[in-house]
């Protein structure tokens, strides 16, 4: 850092604190009684609220998820890891973890694949670009609900939009939703179209904010655009690409919407993501010890995929 | 004949302002500097010239090949930004790099290349380092460096200096100089500070409203200015334009505001004129209130000179330059005169040209 420059000139620029942070940390304590007040004031109705519709529901199912339940949500007996223990080893839930994770990993990669490649598009300055930019962003606009109607249209298998397609084209006409990898892969195509105006949207700022003059010398250099595409722009966003990625990912994990309107799960659980599953153990089986032991665990496993993400971003985006 | 410009101009779509008929030559190894204020168009010619503006007329030919039509890449030139434009994910031996490995030259060349650049800017011990590791002297020198690791002979500089402070600047500006000269590079550097241009060119090119108003050496600029606009951008404290009519039923003599006459020795071609004197030739000299055409308003003591700001009777500012010995007062009367070097500009600012030198009197 700063403090290892040998020659420390006196035009230096860049101006580094030098309290460390822990410092600073205890300045904003070292409030007198009535600044304690205001501050207590003012955080009081997020604390609140926050208590009440969030801590204390999570601290309630990781309670819930070391009983055994009442139909009616009651705990009766404790069964200490036994919740656990009988997911972690039920192929029908490791099937729903697979899918999960499949899902999860095609949506992130499709999505930031895409909404790249159009940021990147839609970043030239071009007359009617305006036009491409609102189009592309447009999915932001829509609801889930509108999206999966609108699907379910093009996906029927008698009157759909991919139907009449395979028949003008004299292909064999797929009935998408009845098998169980197509309907996975119109689950994914499904979520991917609904994320893209927002992955868009945030990409394409990203690629504005990057200064042109930077491009400039690296073309006055010698790079060729695919070349400024990978050496500059790329690591410039950088930042925002794993933004973008990590918000995805926890988007995608957390999937429920689309998959009941769409799938409902089905056909023979190819679509029963984590969090589809866990409303349809405690809501239509009324177990809800085995819904709580797998929110935990779906908690847990997003709680991972962020730190790691974190992790990378640490090292990966750093300038 | 390293870098030609003919008849180049520059017209923008929604922009009724252009860039009109800019005609220069440029030898190789030359330090050649355009010079303008802000909205002169100089930066706009720097760009079409590297490549990265179009052109809308002319030809700009390199090395004797019209370039017009050619991408940035293929012009064979470097540039250095007023930005930088230094990649802050990149240390600083890779931003040197960067453009040597677009263009896949020889890992063993470019190490070769970037090790000579980075020692030439003194840099070596920096080069693991990131851009925000580094002052602003330091940003710019890794600049520098990635222009000389380059290998082009020809290097355009859009205003490198004007983020670094004035003492920087003066150290930076010896830096560039030395090593135009180390390298032998064709250098076209823009900047809007006179100063840079008269210190560092070989030839300046003085740009306002997006035309030429002269080309020529810093000291045919300074002496012998083409107009008005160039005879006050070069030069602190700045030329005092006055206003003169012929002196009645004289050929050869100007009354200057009323205040005092000035004899050129010579027929004048107009009757209405203003006259260029510097602020180093007027003189000035203490009065009675009788004999004064003059009132000192205030006076700037910088060590060995100062400058003494005063009006005279006719209402006209002044700036006369004297001995850091010499002592004035603010509402001090003074005598205030020619010594002799003068210039003439006609009614629309252009230069009228005396067969002799004049004799004045005041």
């Amino acid at each position: 850092m700063l403090k290892n420059v040998a020659e420390p000139e006196p035009e230096s620029l860049d101006v580094t604190p030098t309290t460390p942070k822990a410092k600073s940390r205890t300045k904003v304590f070292a409030l007198n009684a009535k600044d304690k007040y205001y501050a207590l004031l003012f955080l009081g109705p997020s604390v609140l609220l926050l208590a009440l519709f969030v801590f204390y529901p999570m601290i309630k199912t990781l309670y819930i998820s070391l009983f055994l339940t009442s139909g009616l949500g009651k705990t009766t007996v404790f069964a200490g890891l036994g919740n656990y223990v009988r997911l972690l080893t039920s192929a029908d839930y490791l099937n729903s973890l697979g899918v999960t994770l499949i899902y999860v990993f095609a949506v992130t990669i499709l999505t930031i694949a895409l909404g790249l490649l159009l940021a990147h598009l839609a970043s030239e300055t071009l007359p009617g670009i305006g036009i491409f930019r609102t189009l592309f962003s447009a999915t932001m606009g829509v609801s889930v609900s509108v999206a999966a109607i609108f699907w379910l249209f093009i996906f029927n298998p008698s009157t759909g939009f991919l139907s009449l397609l395979s028949n003008w084209l004299h292909l064999p006409v797929i009935n998408w939703l009845t098998q169980p990898n197509t309907a996975m892969v119109a689950v994914v195509i499904t979520t991917v179209w609904m994320n893209l105006g927002f992955t868009f949207l945030i990409l394409l700022g990203a690629i504005q904010s990057v200064p042109t003059s930077l491009y400039e010398a690296a073309s006055v250099a010698g790079a060729k655009p695919g070349y400024q595409f990978f050496h500059i722009t790329i690591p410039m966003i950088s930042p925002t690409l794993f933004f973008v990625s990590i918000i995805t990912l926890i988007g995608s994990f957390k999937s429920f919407g689309l998959i009941d309107l769409i799938t409902k799960g089905g056909p023979t659980n190819a679509t029963n993501m984590l969090v589809y599953r866990i409303y349809k153990d405690a809501f239509y089986s009324g177990n809800f010890a085995q819904a709580s032991a797998e929110s935990i665990i779906l908690t847990v496993i997003i709680a991972l995929f962020t730190l790691l993400q974190f992790k990378i971003l640490e090292r990966r985006v750093n300038y | 004949m390293s870098i030609v410009l003919e008849n180049v101009s520059k017209r923008f779509d929604n922009d009724p302002e252009t860039l009109t008929d800019i005609s220069a030559e440029i030898q190789t190894g030359e330090f050649f500097v355009i010079v303008g204020p802000s909205g002169s168009g100089k930066s706009t010619l720097l760009r079409m010239i590297a490549g990265l503006g179009s052109i809308s007329g002319g030809e700009i030919k390199i090395n004797g090949r019209v370039v017009n039509d050619l991408a940035p890449k293929d012009r064979k030139l470097s540039m250095v930004f007023q930005s930088y434009a230094l990649y802050p994910f990149l240390n600083v031996w890779n931003n040197v790099a960067f453009g040597l490995n677009a263009r896949k030259i020889a890992k063993v060349d470019i190490k070769d290349r970037v090790a000579k650049a980075l020692d030439m800017v003194g840099l070596t011990e920096f080069k693991d380092r990131k851009p925000r590791e580094l002052s602003g002297g330091q940003r710019q020198r890794v600049a520098l460096a990635r222009a000389v690791a380059d290998d082009s002979n020809i290097c355009l500089m859009d205003e490198p200096l004007s983020n670094l402070d004035a003492q920087l600047r003066i150290k930076m500006r010896q830096e560039i100089y030395n090593l135009q000269r180390k390298l032998g590079l064709t250098l076209i550097y823009v900047t809007h500070d006179q100063v840079e241009a008269m210190t560092m060119a070989d030839h300046i090119m003085v740009l306002n409203d997006r035309q030429v108003q002269q080309i020529g050496t810093p000291s045919e600029i300074y002496q012998e200015p083409a107009n008005e606009f160039v005879a006050q951008f070069f030069g602190t404290p700045q030329i005092n334009l006055l206003p003169a009519v012929k002196t009645a039923g004289s050929q050869t003599s100007l009354d200057i505001t009323a205040d005092f006459a000035l004899n050129l020795n010579q027929t004048i071609p107009a009757t209405e004129v203003k006259v260029g004197i510097r602020p180093n030739d007027l003189t000035i000299a203490d009065s009675s209130e009788l004999n004064a055409n003059a009132v000192v308003d205030n006076i700037e003591y910088l060590g060995d000179e100062t400058i003494v700001y005063a009006t005279l009777n006719s209402g006209t500012a002044v700036r006369v330059l004297v001995d850091g010995q010499a002592n004035f007062r603010s509402y001090q009367p003074v005598q205030i005169g020619a010594s002799g070097k003068v210039m003439l500009f006609d009614s629309k600012g252009q230069r009228l040209h005396l067969t002799k030198e004049a004799m004045s009197y005041a």
